[in-house]
């Protein structure tokens, strides 16, 4: 498994509590782009390659669910270790946050 | 390999990826006179403007070519009263929509409209922090408070709001007010985005250029700003590229990531191409846009590495910059396929960096403003 991130985030003093609910800002939005055949995040002035593990994060936020309920049901999905799976889609998440293009809501 | 560069020009160039981003120039109207308007010194008059049908078709070809990202601009998009048809048409054509404006022409009422049609994100250009500085660049009286009115409605109806603050010798001591106006006028990114010395500005450098400290500052203003407003506004940073030991890496390489289409359906590899002599441009009437993309004649001219010359063609640096700009060359060098004046390795950088540092001593230059068309 690797990174969504590329680089690896600078995790700053945005935090992601487990609780918070993510959420993508308005006009920020994923596409399955026909043409190059992967998800894609479209975002003001910015345009995002999303991997696997990105695409499989983001169609889980919703800004309904809570950060753990997301993590608990990509580690179901993907038979994947929970605490591995928060750690990458934490990282991942905060970088968007950070970017101004997600937002956790309480 | 003895491979000139004349035959560069008529070889197709190695794998040519789909284009990301699309810049369609409505109209080159504009109530504004900005003397640093991207607009070509000669610009198309409104009967040679592309129709509504025209555009949409336009923006289905793009679409399907691969475009994600279309930029709307102009001139002033707003002068366009077709405005909310053609967002309409972008967004059947599922691409990313993004409007460009001065705000002058816009209400409350037609950005309600474009919200309804799907319009996705509005950049709005700020000449200053305030009336004077405004309506002094834009040529426009009122124009700086009509801006603040149209953010103000922005923000409301809920768009991401980026603005894009053009700089420039006589507005650059202002840049920490200009970010903290963007905090309070509640855009979520801010454009910092020095002049680029083509069409218009190459007219105004001696107004215009700026002093090597004002560079030098704004960089380390920009570089606090980041690290203080992270996660609240996100700032873009254009510097002032005259000042540098090695060019921009223009458009992210010559005709490989996105296009414009002029509002007579031109086709164009960069908003300034038609500053490059010999070039010829296709238009959208006349030839599909996948193909003028991958065969046109100006996409071909110096796409990948095979059109460089020293010291770009042996350079580690080729592929991070692509050899810079194509219309700097053309400008400083006379050649569009030299290096890019603005590295440090080209014969003619002393030249140029002299000329930039000449331009930003000058006090009392006038400002020559660009006309509308008819």
């Amino acid at each position: 498994m690797t990174s969504p991130v590329h680089g690896g985030p600078a995790l700053g003093d945005t935090v992601l509590d487990d609780r918070a609910r993510p959420a993508l800002l308005r006009g920020v939005r994923t596409k399955f782009d026909t043409v190059r055949k992967i998800w894609v995040l479209l975002a003001p002035e910015r345009t995002l390659k999303l991997d696997q593990i990105g695409a499989a994060i983001l169609a889980e936020v919703d800004g309904e669910r809570s950060f753990a309920e997301i993590t608990a049901t990509l580690a179901e999905k993907y038979n994947a270790p929970a605490d591995r799976i928060a750690k990458d889609a934490r990282a991942f998440l905060v970088s968007l946050i950070e970017r101004r293009m997600a937002e956790a809501r309480p | 390999m003895t491979e000139t560069a004349a035959e560069a020009r008529t070889t197709a160039a190695p794998a040519v990826n789909p284009p990301m981003a699309m810049l369609a120039e409505l109209t080159h109207r504009c109530p504004l006179s900005c003397p640093y308007c991207s607009n070509p010194l000669e610009m198309a008059a409104r009967e040679a403007e592309m129709s509504t049908g025209q555009w949409a078709d336009v923006f289905r070809e793009a679409a399907a070519l691969g475009v994600l990202q279309l930029h709307i601009s102009g001139g002033e998009p707003a002068s366009r009263r077709d405005l909310e048809d053609l967002v309409a048409a972008a967004r059947d054509a599922d691409l990313y929509t993004n409007l460009i404006t001065s705000g002058i022409g816009l209400t409350e009422r037609r950005l309600r409209a474009l919200e309804e049609r799907g319009l996705d994100h509005v950049q709005l250009s700020l000449q200053g922090v305030d009336a004077a500085m405004t309506d002094a660049i834009g040529g426009y009286r009122g124009g700086y408070a009509r801006k603040m009115q149209v953010a103000e409605w922005v923000t409301a109806i809920g768009f991401p709001l980026t603005l894009n603050a053009v700089m420039h010798k006589r507005n650059l001591d202002r840049l920490p007010e200009t970010i903290e106006l963007a905090l309070r006028m509640g855009a979520r990114r801010v454009e910092v985005a020095t002049v680029q010395f083509h069409g218009w500005a190459a007219v105004n450098r001696a107004a215009l250029m700026p002093t090597r400290e004002q560079a030098k500052r704004a960089r380390e203003i920009v570089d606090e700003a980041r690290e203080r407003l992270k996660g609240v506004l996100v700032i873009d940073y254009v510097p002032a590229d005259h000042h540098a030991k090695f060019p921009k890496p223009c458009m992210g390489g010559w005709a490989s990531t996105g296009l414009n289409v002029a509002p007579d359906g031109q086709v164009l590899p960069c908003h300034a191409a038609h500053t490059i002599e010999g070039l010829t441009f296709d238009r959208v009437q006349d030839r599909p846009l996948g193909e003028i993309w991958e065969q046109g004649a100006a996409f071909n001219a110096f796409r990948g590495f095979g059109w460089m010359q020293e010291p770009c063609r042996s350079c580690d640096r080729r592929a991070i910059d692509f050899g810079g700009c194509r219309c700097q060359a053309m400008a400083f060098a006379g050649d569009p396929a030299a290096t890019d004046p603005v590295c440090s390795k080209s014969p003619h950088h002393a030249a140029l960096a002299a000329a930039a540092e000449a331009d930003s001593a000058v006090t009392d230059a006038e400002m020559t403003y660009r006309v509308t068309p008819r």
